[in-house]
């Protein structure tokens, strides 16, 4: 954390620790991220990357330590409301609803007006239909729109959910392993769909797989035991002999 | 196809519970034309229950929360009224009849506002959908659902009946409410009332499948669908997903409520028989049969499994509750859609040739 900051970052974590039942999951861990950045979280199995995603959106609470998103507290806000704010996040397994049209699932997740008194009316309001075709537009999947979500591939559902994620108008994306399960073509074509979304939003990728963060090309915090390892360019993180001790050198060279 | 042909194909395609809810109303708007009195009582009864089934189709069917404890709505409105209507045939400083025989000298705090008609009219809904909002609330806040949820309505259920047993001096114990004579002003013993309270039964029912219907289609049904097949993915996509199934909830238990109060009118009774376990769980079991995201399924299913219920323990009285065993059996291991998903069985097969 620098006490100095000319403007606040987007996101500041600040010392997370998370425990669980004395295990610590996270560590005294801190990280900021500018409006429109992309950056990229890697770390071997069981590093608490998950963990951080999890304590960012509040689905884990941090016993220590906390989260500013634009210079506000939201380490204890309840989940939505954190999500209100304008922080959204894909899970590494798909997490749409199956039974719901593909159209449908968009919807839910581009309405602004997510109280429940708000929530008695049959239209679908234009400039949130505009929204979702665009966002749909964008991850490939507008011809099939009013199929059932269940009715997709896998690697199909990725997207569902990626652009469900960019509906939102979330300024943050935390993209959790977006191309588990994807074949090499499906992974650049999301590599390339990632590049496109920075800049009006910032976004936040974990993955281990190199190729996928080498597409990316963006800065790369290494996380190891639940601490802070390095950070650096993709190719400063390759060379690193240290990143590659924990991490590189175990799974693949 | 040519443009020629397309309003023709327009009201053809018109979805089939549309035609099915259609063909319902001509026949209950026939239906007193063509059964005899008794007949119709049980009608209009089986119609009050359905609201009942209308209500679980919301909340289990669409919102995946189970209660076995619909009684308790149910009880509720059917009290409501009828303490109203024990106590509009009184005179002054009367007390009811089973009161006066436990030896009670002054009507208890509590019966005094059903003196008021309008407090029992919208007690009627009002009273069950309270409950639920300040229960529902409480469970579904704590995060508290499936198997739980339902083990907890259940326990509610039976807390309810035994308390309405055990109070006997004021509630009429075992024996419930019974021998009405007024309702608003209407006699209720004039030859012309039982057919007046069936229509007003059968327009509530219409209005009330019109209203879910509604619902279902709105931004607030796709929302509770969404909450029963992944609330974490709902609540992460910044909604709080528990205002969406208390209110599910409430509505539900107004709809109970409703089909209690109406099912007093036209039994002449209310008791803790209907209001406990046991028909807390049939109300399950006729929308398992109908399908539970069905309305007009649950619909059916709550006449037929009435009529058959009639029928089946007029002439052999030990079977029926082996009768209604064995149905639940099939539903769930059979037709886990029931009967709507009957349909969408039988379309699915008749379209597989075509599609290969």
């Amino acid at each position: 954390m620098t006490p100095a900051a000319p403007f606040t970052p987007l996101l500041a974590v600040d010392g997370i620790t998370v425990e669980f039942d004395g295990f610590k999951a996270i560590n005294g861990f801190s990280l900021t991220l500018d409006r429109g950045e992309l950056r990229v979280l890697i770390g071997p199995n069981g590093a608490g990357k998950s963990t951080l995603c999890d304590t960012i959106i509040g689905r884990v609470r941090a016993t220590q330590g906390r989260v500013l998103f634009k210079g506000e507290c939201i380490t204890h806000l309840p989940e939505h409301a954190i999500v209100r704010r304008g922080i959204c996040r894909k899970f590494q397994a798909p997490g749409l609803i199956p039974t719901l049209s593909v159209f449908e699932n968009m919807a839910i997740a581009a309405r602004k007006q997510r109280d429940w008194w708000r929530s008695f009316q049959l239209k679908v309001r234009p400039e949130e239909r505009e929204q979702i075709e665009q966002a749909l537009e964008a991850v490939g999947l507008l011809a099939r729109r009013h199929e059932t979500a269940s009715a997709l591939s896998h690697g199909e559902k990725q997207w569902l959910e990626i652009g469900m994620v960019i509906a939102t108008g979330a300024e943050l994306l935390l993209l959790d392993e977006p191309t588990a399960g994807m074949g090499p073509a499906e992974t650049s074509r999301t590599a390339e769909l990632i590049r496109g979304l920075v800049g009006e939003r910032a976004v936040m990728v974990i993955d281990h797989d190199m190729s996928f963060v080498e597409q990316l090309g963006a800065k790369v915090t290494v996380m190891h035991q639940g601490q802070f390892l390095k950070q650096g360019s993709v190719e400063a993180i390759r060379a690193d002999e240290q990143v590659a001790a924990v991490y590189l050198g175990r799974s693949r060279a | 196809m040519s443009e020629g042909a397309a309003p023709m194909k327009s009201l053809l395609s018109l979805p089939l519970t549309a035609w099915l809810a259609c063909l319902m109303l001509f026949a209950g708007v026939a239906a007193p034309f063509l059964l005899g009195s008794y007949e119709l009582n049980l009608l209009a009864r089986f119609l009050a229950f359905a609201l009942a089934a209308l209500g679980i189709v919301l909340t289990w069917g669409h919102g995946g929360i189970l209660s076995l404890g619909q009684g308790v709505f149910f009880g509720l409105g059917g009290y409501a009224l009828a303490m109203h209507m024990k106590l509009a045939t009184l005179g002054e400083g009367e007390l009811p009849d089973f009161m006066m025989w436990s030896g009670l000298d002054s009507l208890p705090w509590w019966w005094q506002p059903f003196e008021n008609p309008a407090f029992a009219l919208f007690g009627v809904v009002l009273l069950p959908a309270l409950l639920a909002v300040l229960f529902g609330w409480a469970m579904f806040h704590r995060r508290i659902s499936g198997t739980y949820f339902a083990l907890i309505t259940q326990a509610l259920a039976l807390a309810f009946a035994t308390l309405l047993v055990s109070q006997q001096e004021t509630t009429g114990g075992f024996n419930g409410l019974t021998d009405f004579q007024t309702l608003f002003g209407l006699d209720l013993l004039a030859p012309g009332t039982a057919r007046l309270l069936y229509w007003i039964t059968l327009a509530l029912v219409a209005a009330a499948v019109i209203g879910t219907s509604l619902l279902l289609r709105s931004r607030f049904g796709i929302l509770l669908r969404a909450t029963r097949d992944g609330e974490n993915r709902v609540r992460f996509l910044g909604y709080n997903p528990t205002p969406y199934k208390v209110i599910a909830f409430a509505l539900a238990a107004a709809l109970t409520g409703l089909g209690g109060a109406l099912f007093t009118l036209h039994a002449g009774v209310i008791s803790p028989a209907m209001v406990g376990v046991i028909p807390s769980i049939e109300m399950i079991i006729w929308v398992a049969v109908g399908g539970r995201t069905s309305l007009i399924g649950a619909l059916v299913a709550t006449l037929v499994v009435n009529f058959a219920r009639d029928g089946i323990s007029s002439a052999f009285p030990d079977l029926w509750l082996y009768t209604l065993g064995g149905l639940f059996i099939l539903a769930v291991t059979l037709l886990p859609k029931g009967l709507a998903g009957l349909g969408e069985t039988a379309a699915a097969f008749r379209r597989k040739p075509a599609a290969v």
